[in-house]
């Protein structure tokens, strides 16, 4: 009796002729071979071809900006808390008059920085954002550092552009 | 034009033939790899990886180039100047090609034409095995011993077996000469038709005297590092390399030209009539042919790949017995077959042998079966 069916039973006896002739075994194999040969390869080749990672890909960061194109970030600083590799850092600001059509409330992040090298992609920022400013986007990496200095990403890289708007399945 | 200007540059064309297509089998071998398992193989390089080679060759000579300090420098410079050189020596007797005609002058497309070229051939490649020896010895390390003393034995071993299997081709044809061998398969009486065993164990030896899969034991890298150029780095490793698909050419050419009938083709007779009897025809026809050669020499390289991409390699005892155990017996066999057959004219007469052992192996199969064989039954439990 066994407990699983996994162990193979081995033929231990001597090789018959056809066996020992290796021949047939060959041709059978590299029947295998050629049909590999000829199938569709599965490879998608990576810079040219990307593939689709799923809606909750937790790629690049985005800061939103709301539909009349203001930045939604207040600068509250919940998602630096909730941060678990502290890789986000922020300056706050109050709003000036006549700045209204660029800040939704009062209050903005004057500099907001997250630092790449840090940052493990947990999305916990995006989970503790009560404005909905700060996302993951789905469909972007963040790209390879060549230097330290490319390292850590500030508003100029992370505010969302109105020209491409970052939409996630779902929304509008 | 002088006869001696046509034949220099057909030397010339050949031996740029071999270099260039030993340069690309080694990117066919890489694609062949990779499609065999599922992937694209190189592909960045040019278009679809057509300058791997060029890229392969331009790392290779901006390695440091290394030589061990207790090595013997010059046989270590010398193991793969031969190897390349008796690659390259062993093409030169290969007929590619009828004859072209320029003015009134006929030449062959073949380096020379010798009455014993098959001798010749046979001669190079017993040389081959200098290159890997004095390579190995030299670079005194234990691996490269090693297997320069195995790829010694491997070719001695199945060298005979290789030259006793063609024994019978040449009782068939009668004559040495490659050329001759070729013309014999006119009209569509390849050797492959009455030779089918002799064929089979040419092919392992080829595959044994190249050191290719699944005989490369003296490069095994699981037991021997790297083999006989475990110490060779920049270009001395890449003319070992290199000479390794020269060699696989080469082998490919002296098949196709022993047992798949050369240059010749189906219905060639009445393509050269179609093209009529003037030089300029003939000169086409000879370049059909050629091309023909060359794609059935092109086939062989694509097999040596595909068994290198299928098989295992053996372990050495298994080899040993393969060659002096199988191979030998069953070239001599082939002999005795053939020659009884000669005796009473009956060409196809090899096919005897196979019928008879395919038969015996039927029969013992059926007499086993399968659950007679003793397949072990784990142990009842009491």
């Amino acid at each position: 009796m066994q407990l699983t069916n996994r162990s193979k039973k081995i033929d231990k006896s001597e090789m018959s002729l056809a066996e020992r002739m290796y021949l047939p075994a060959i041709a059978s194999g590299m029947a295998i071979t050629l049909k590999h040969f000829f199938k569709k390869k599965p490879t998608i080749n990576y810079p040219e071809q990307k593939r689709y990672l799923g809606p909750i890909f937790r790629g690049h960061h985005i800061l939103k900006k709301d539909e009349a194109g203001r930045e939604r970030c207040t600068a509250c600083g919940l998602c630096a808390v909730a941060c678990p590799a502290e890789a986000i850092s922020m300056v706050a600001a109050e709003r000036q008059s006549g700045e209204e059509h660029l800040y939704r409330e009062e209050k903005y992040a004057a500099v907001y920085e997250i630092n790449m090298l840090r940052c493990i992609f947990c999305g916990l920022c995006e989970e503790a954002c009560p404005k909905q400013a700060i996302y993951l986007r789905h469909d972007e990496f963040v790209p390879v550092f060549m230097s330290r200095d490319e390292v850590i990403y500030g508003k100029n890289k992370l505010v969302e552009n109105m020209d491409k708007r970052y939409l996630r399945e779902g929304w509008k | 034009m002088d006869i001696f200007w046509i034949k220099a540059i057909i030397v010339l064309v050949i031996f740029g033939l071999s270099l260039v297509v030993a340069m690309y089998s080694t990117w066919a071998e890489r694609k062949v790899a990779g499609y065999m398992q599922d992937r694209p193989g190189p592909n960045r390089a040019g278009w679809g990886g057509l300058l791997q080679p060029l890229a392969d060759a331009g790392k290779m000579f901006f390695k440091e180039d290394f030589i061990p300090a207790q090595a013997n420098k010059w046989l270590f410079i010398a193991g793969p100047c031969l190897a390349m050189l008796t690659a390259l020596l062993s093409s030169a007797v290969v007929p590619f090609g009828d004859t072209i005609i320029v003015g009134s002058d006929e030449v062959q497309v073949q380096g020379i034409e010798v009455n014993i070229g098959i001798l010749w051939v046979f001669g190079i490649v017993s040389l081959g095995v200098y290159g890997v020896m004095v390579g190995g010895w030299a670079s005194n390390n234990k691996f490269s011993l090693l297997g320069a003393i195995r790829a010694a034995s491997q070719n001695i071993s199945y060298e005979l077996a290789m030259g006793l299997s063609l024994i019978a081709v040449i009782m068939m044809t009668g004559s040495l000469s490659v050329r001759d061998i070729i013309n014999t398969q006119h009209g569509g009486s390849w050797n492959l038709l009455y030779q089918p065993l002799g064929f089979i164990i040419f092919l392992t030896c080829a595959f044994a005297e190249c050191n290719r899969t699944p005989f490369d034991l003296p490069e095994c890298e699981a037991e021997l590092i790297g083999g006989y150029h475990t110490e060779y780095s920049s270009m001395k490793l890449g003319f070992y390399l290199f000479a390794e698909y020269i060699n696989m050419f080469v082998s490919s050419c002296v098949v196709s030209a022993l047992y798949f009938g050369g240059f010749n083709y189906p219905f060639m007779d009445k393509v050269a009539e179609a093209l009529g009897n003037d030089a300029t025809g003939h000169n086409i026809a000879t370049a059909i042919g050629f091309g023909v050669f060359f794609m059935k020499a092109l086939f062989f390289v694509f097999f040596f790949m595909w068994v290198r991409w299928t098989l295992p390699r053996f372990r050495y005892d298994q080899l040993m017995n393969l060659g002096w155990r199988s191979l030998i017996p069953l070239a001599i066999l082939n002999i005795v077959v053939t020659g009884i057959g000669l005796m009473f004219e009956i060409r196809w007469f090899s096919w005897v042998a196979v019928v008879i052992i395919v038969g015996v192996a039927l029969v013992q199969a059926a007499m086993k079966p399968k659950a007679a064989r003793g397949i072990l039954e784990a142990a009842p439990v009491r």
